[in-house]
């Protein structure tokens, strides 16, 4: 009974757990990477991870052309900038093993100074948007607040844990850097709309950095805030700490002895 | 004789006096052994609950502590959890245990039945035509019935479902965003989804919000009688769901459409996703109908503007819904 | 001391047979017995902290402009009724404990409730002559899950406003009158005029709990009347003789104790678990909508249904029959309450059984209701489960698309699966009761030999 228990616990633990890990990517490293510029390793690392699905250029792959020894495809990465490649291989999102995978936050597959000389390739392929500059601390968290419902709280929930859109698990905020959140509201990776400054201006999009910051550590006033979520873990507790508890006191007073 | 008197008399109180005094009366509850140690448990529990209680006034009166819900839960319900356990202790160790018998009330009393339904009879033996006075009766009962419940209509226009069709949108009215701004076709991008409402009408009547986005023109596949419908590839729907009137706060845009779902409208309450491009039709979850659509039109100004009322009536679905167009 | 109390009381009342009657009243010892105590308490608690509550809480839609301590919600416009709500776990001390203890005890009188249910169900206490007893208490529960939901629809927060909304699409969903009925409840199309919010307000805090009470009153006098029914669990108790300890001295602790027990387990949770923070969800507006918005548990099995019924409408051309809400808004909680009414006919029917019960049934001494029963359970349990399809997704990672698929067939294979595996597990506890049963008469006779 006991080792159900235990084999029950270890199975939801790694059910995420599995459903998260990024299946490792076989990275293809140059061999003498020290010695090389950091323009030579970008081109390489490019060649060697991205070619084969953004093409050699850069200029995207529609369609997979199995026939033609073509596996991959993926979108074109001219002109996205320092920007789109800053957000997609710190996150983790990039390289993806399979081309229809949603990219999932995972730790980056590649080491700082690989992932700087990636970021040059891919921004020096076209002119695009450099990495944005942040400023939460000039936010307004009501307005930031109020944006974020308005604009967000569809797909990442109100408090920002994370959600549901068909077809896709829209990630929680929790772990995002205040870079990387506006670099997602800018570019719209994956299934996610994207918002230009005309939409959500500078100000405002500090704004919901500040708020989204606020939502790491959310003003939880009435104790154990179980995750932020509302009504499911809390039904959760009701079950499984109030109901247990009440029927063990029920058990203690009464007889138990068969009926 | 006096001196028999006197004895008999003091023989009759010493007698009684006997009586009184005498079997000392049955216990009713059976007797138990003294607990001396669970007694002392119960007073301790009951003086931690007194600890507590105090503590919450304490608590109360403190207003240096800030935020203090989970101190005054942990003193409210300790205080509560030792009494309990006092009380409980009491009913286990204390109090003497007893089980008794009982006889279950009978499950019926046929003769009571009998006198009842005699009673009844009997009572009406004046009544000569029996069948009339019933029905005269129960229309009474039912007209009155009738006259109670008639107020009830003035809670609403329950007899009108005209309301319901009704939007502020019609021909020329203007787009404006969350703040009044009005919308320019030209500041409508793509991949990227905006609310818009009618201009000068309450931002919560049902049938003022949209959701607006611009598609690829080629990518449309609007019914061919709304090809107009959609200036520039831009496309407005009612922003309400059809399936339960949540609203509709979700935009799916793929960054790679080869590869990735289209793009959709989807409803955070039961995930009913609607297809854009085609006119608002369902591609997953509950909602029946599609979505209603706003054909829209560009000023000369560039101005963005409807070019009437909705392809159908806006919000969750009711009997004959589709029979009926949204009015202005 | 005692004896002048007592003979004040009789004096000015008359009531001492009575008294006496009541306090040797018998209470059958079993500690499933007090499940549905646990509820009654629980709703003690929720009128008190209720009660505070409507002390603070202003029930009106009139906007204002939230200036309190909180900052994100700083300059919000918000309705007077969602101020109100957040300044009472603001500003008012001891105010947020009873907001969340209130919710608390709410959450854990229904599951109560549905564990009494279930007790009853299973042990065949609803039988004659307790079958009224049975349909108050269902009355009760369904009249409890509207009470719930008008507490948390009155708030006015973004959860609120979206339950709100379902609520209208599912009444407008009813064939034929939806559309009236809507417009009567909330006084035109949604969201309504602001009269909604008051009208909610007085069914919230007057006319259910009201009604609950009475319903209470009148459940717990059948039951009185009727006297408590009993296991069989020695020979001196029979289905005419009733074994128990009296309410005087043995039940009252141990019942106050249990009151207390309650009433610390939700105290407990209202200052250290966190429910419902309004605060955090920001007010409710029309046009805005929040992911994973889920009602309280126990209209999980609503939202689960809504979930789970494909894209459709009953249409006949272009006349609209039947939308599509109706099936899980509206048709499956009828379902679920009819079956569980409808059910001692139904069994009285099948067994042909129309006598008195005052002994209980194990459940494996009536293998047929017990496996309907569990059947019956998966059914609304796995269309509950459902209902937190999204949620699963988030932390477990399983497709949502997928899930709903797999619900929208397992809720009608599991049932049948349980059915039959329940029936044959009593069958086969039977099967090992009549041999424990054999043999110990044997060691019986054996000693009786021996001796």
């Amino acid at each position: 009974m006991r080792r159900a228990a235990l084999a029950a616990v270890i199975v939801a633990a790694a059910l995420p757990a599995a459903a998260r890990a990024q299946p490792p990517v076989g990275i293809v490293r140059p061999n003498n990477e020290a010695g090389l510029t950091p323009a030579q390793l970008g081109a390489q690392l490019y060649a060697g991870n991205c070619a084969s699905c953004h093409g050699v250029d850069g200029s995207g792959i529609s369609t997979p052309r199995p026939g033609a020894g073509v596996q991959g495809a993926g979108p074109p990465l001219r002109g996205v900038g320092a920007r789109a490649a800053d957000f997609y291989l710190r996150t983790g999102y990039m390289p993806l093993s399979r081309p229809d995978e949603q990219p999932t936050r995972s730790p980056p597959s590649f080491d700082d100074r690989e992932t700087r000389a990636l970021i040059d390739f891919v921004a020096g392929l076209a002119p695009g948007p450099p990495i944005p500059k942040v400023a939460p601390e000039q936010g307004n968290l009501a307005q930031g607040q109020r944006m974020f419902t308005e604009h967000c709280a569809g797909c990442h929930q109100v408090v920002a844990q994370g959600g549901v859109v068909t077809g896709a698990r829209v990630p929680p905020l929790q772990d995002a850097t205040p870079v990387q959140i506006a670099q997602a509201v800018r570019t719209g990776p994956y299934l996610m709309p994207r918002f230009s400054p005309r939409q959500i201006s500078r100000q405002q999009l500090n704004s919901i950095i500040a708020y989204v910051l606020t939502t790491r550590h959310p003003s939880d006033r009435g104790g154990w805030g179980i995750g932020n979520v509302g009504p499911v873990p809390e039904g959760m507790v009701t079950w499984l700490l109030a109901a247990v508890v009440l029927v063990a006191v029920c058990r203690m007073i009464g007889k138990r002895v068969r009926g | 004789m006096r001196r028999l008197g006197r004895w008999l008399l003091g023989l009759v109180i010493l007698v009684m006096s006997f009586f009184r005094a005498a079997p000392p009366r049955e216990r009713i509850v059976p007797e138990g052994r003294p607990q001396r140690r669970a007694e002392a448990v119960v007073i301790v529990l009951l003086l931690a609950a007194a600890l507590c209680g105090v503590g919450f006034v304490v608590v109360y009166a403190v207003d240096s502590l800030g935020n203090r819900t989970q101190l005054f839960g942990l003193l409210l319900g300790g205080a509560f959890a030792f009494v309990a356990a006092a009380l409980i202790l009491v009913g286990k160790r204390l109090v003497v245990t007893e089980e008794l018998e009982e006889e279950y009330p009978p499950p019926e009393h046929p003769t009571e039945q009998l006198e009842l339904t005699q009673i009844v009879r009997e009572s009406s033996s004046r009544f000569t035509r029996k069948r009339l006075m019933t029905g005269a009766a129960a229309t009474a009962a039912g007209a009155l019935g009738l006259a109670a419940l008639t107020p009830a209509l003035s809670l609403g226009p329950a007899l009108r479902t005209e309301p319901l069709l009704r939007t502020p949108w019609r021909r020329g009215r203007r787009l404006v965003d969350e703040n009044g701004r009005r919308y320019r076709a030209a500041d409508i991008d793509p991949g990227t989804f905006y609310t818009a409402f009618a201009e000068g009408a309450p931002k919560d009547e049902i049938g003022s919000p949209l959701v607006v986005v611009r598609l690829d023109q080629h990518a449309l596949k609007l019914p061919p009688e709304r090809r107009s419908w959609a200036p520039g590839g831009i496309v407005a729907y009612s922003k309400i769901c059809t399936h339960a009137g949540c609203a509709i706060a979700l935009y799916r845009k793929p960054t790679f459409a080869p590869m990735q779902p289209r793009p959709a409208l989807v409803c955070p309450c039961h995930y009913s996703t609607f297809d854009p491009a085609t006119g608002g039709t369902v591609l997953f979850g509950p909602a029946g109908r599609d979505l209603p659509q706003l054909p829209l039109m560009v000023d000369p100004a560039g101005g963005l503007r409807a070019a009437g009322n909705f392809s159908g009536p806006v919000g969750p679905s009711w009997w004959g819904v589709r029979m009926w167009r949204a009015r202005s | 001391m005692i004896h002048k109390t007592v003979r004040l009381i009789d004096r000015s009342t008359g009531t001492s047979p009575l008294l006496k009657k009541a306090l040797r009243y018998l209470f059958p010892d079993h500690w499933s017995f007090l499940l549905g105590e646990v509820a009654l308490y629980a709703f003690i608690v929720l009128v008190a902290t209720g009660i505070y509550l409507t002390l603070f809480f202003d029930p009106s839609l009139a906007e204002t402009t939230y200036h309190g301590v909180y900052a994100p919600l700083q300059g919000t416009k918000m309705s007077v009724a969602y101020k109100s709500a957040v300044d009472l776990s603001f500003e008012i001390k001891a105010g947020l404990l009873f907001r969340q203890t209130h919710h608390w005890a709410a959450d854990v009188f229904v599951a109560a409730m549905v564990l009494h249910l279930m007790r009853v169900f299973f042990t065949g206490a609803f039988r004659r002559p307790r079958t009224l007893i049975w349909l108050i208490g269902l009355l009760m529960l369904f009249t409890s899950l509207l009470e719930g939901y008008l507490g948390y629809s009155i708030v006015d927060d973004l959860l609120s406003g979206m339950g709100l909304a379902i609520g209208y699409g599912v009444a407008l969903s009813i064939p034929f009158v939806g559309a009236n009925l809507a417009e009567l409840i909330w006084q035109g199309p949604y969201p309504g005029t602001t009269l909604f919010e008051s009208r909610m307000y007085i069914v919230h805090v007057l006319i259910l709990p009201v009604l609950i009470a009475v319903l209470l009153t009148a459940h717990l006098g059948l039951v009185a009347l009727r006297h408590h029914t009993q296991f069989r669990a020695t020979p001196r108790q029979t289905q005419r003789r009733l074994l128990g300890v009296p309410m005087f001295p043995g039940q009252v602790p141990r019942s106050l104790g249990l009151l207390f027990a309650v009433a610390a387990v939700l105290f407990l949770l209202g200052g250290l678990v966190q429910i419902n923070p309004i605060w955090q969800w920001g007010p409710y507006e029309l046009s805005q909508g929040t992911n994973g918005a889920q009602p309280d548990w126990y209209l999980g099995w609503l939202i689960g249904a809504l979930r789970l019924v494909p894209s459709f409408d009953v249409t006949i051309g272009s006349y609209t029959l039947v939308p599509n809400p109706f099936w899980g808004g509206a048709l499956f909680p009828l379902v679920v309450l009819g079956v569980l009414a409808l059910w001692p006919w139904a069994e009285r029917r099948i067994t042909g059984d129309e006598s008195f019960h005052n002994l209980l049934d194990r459940p494996r001494d009536a293998p047929g209701r017990t496996a309907a029963g569990a059947a019956f359970m998966t059914w609304v349990f796995l269309v509950f489960l459902s209902g937190s399809a999204d949620r699963a997704y988030v932390f477990l990672g399983l497709s949502y698309a997928a899930q709903i698929w797999v619900y929208r067939v397992a809720i009608w294979v599991l049932p049948v699966l349980v059915f039959v595996i329940a029936r044959r597990y009593c069958r086969e506890l039977q099967r090992a009761d009549a041999i424990e049963h054999e043999r110990e008469r044997a060691e019986q006779e054996a000693r009786a030999l021996a001796h």
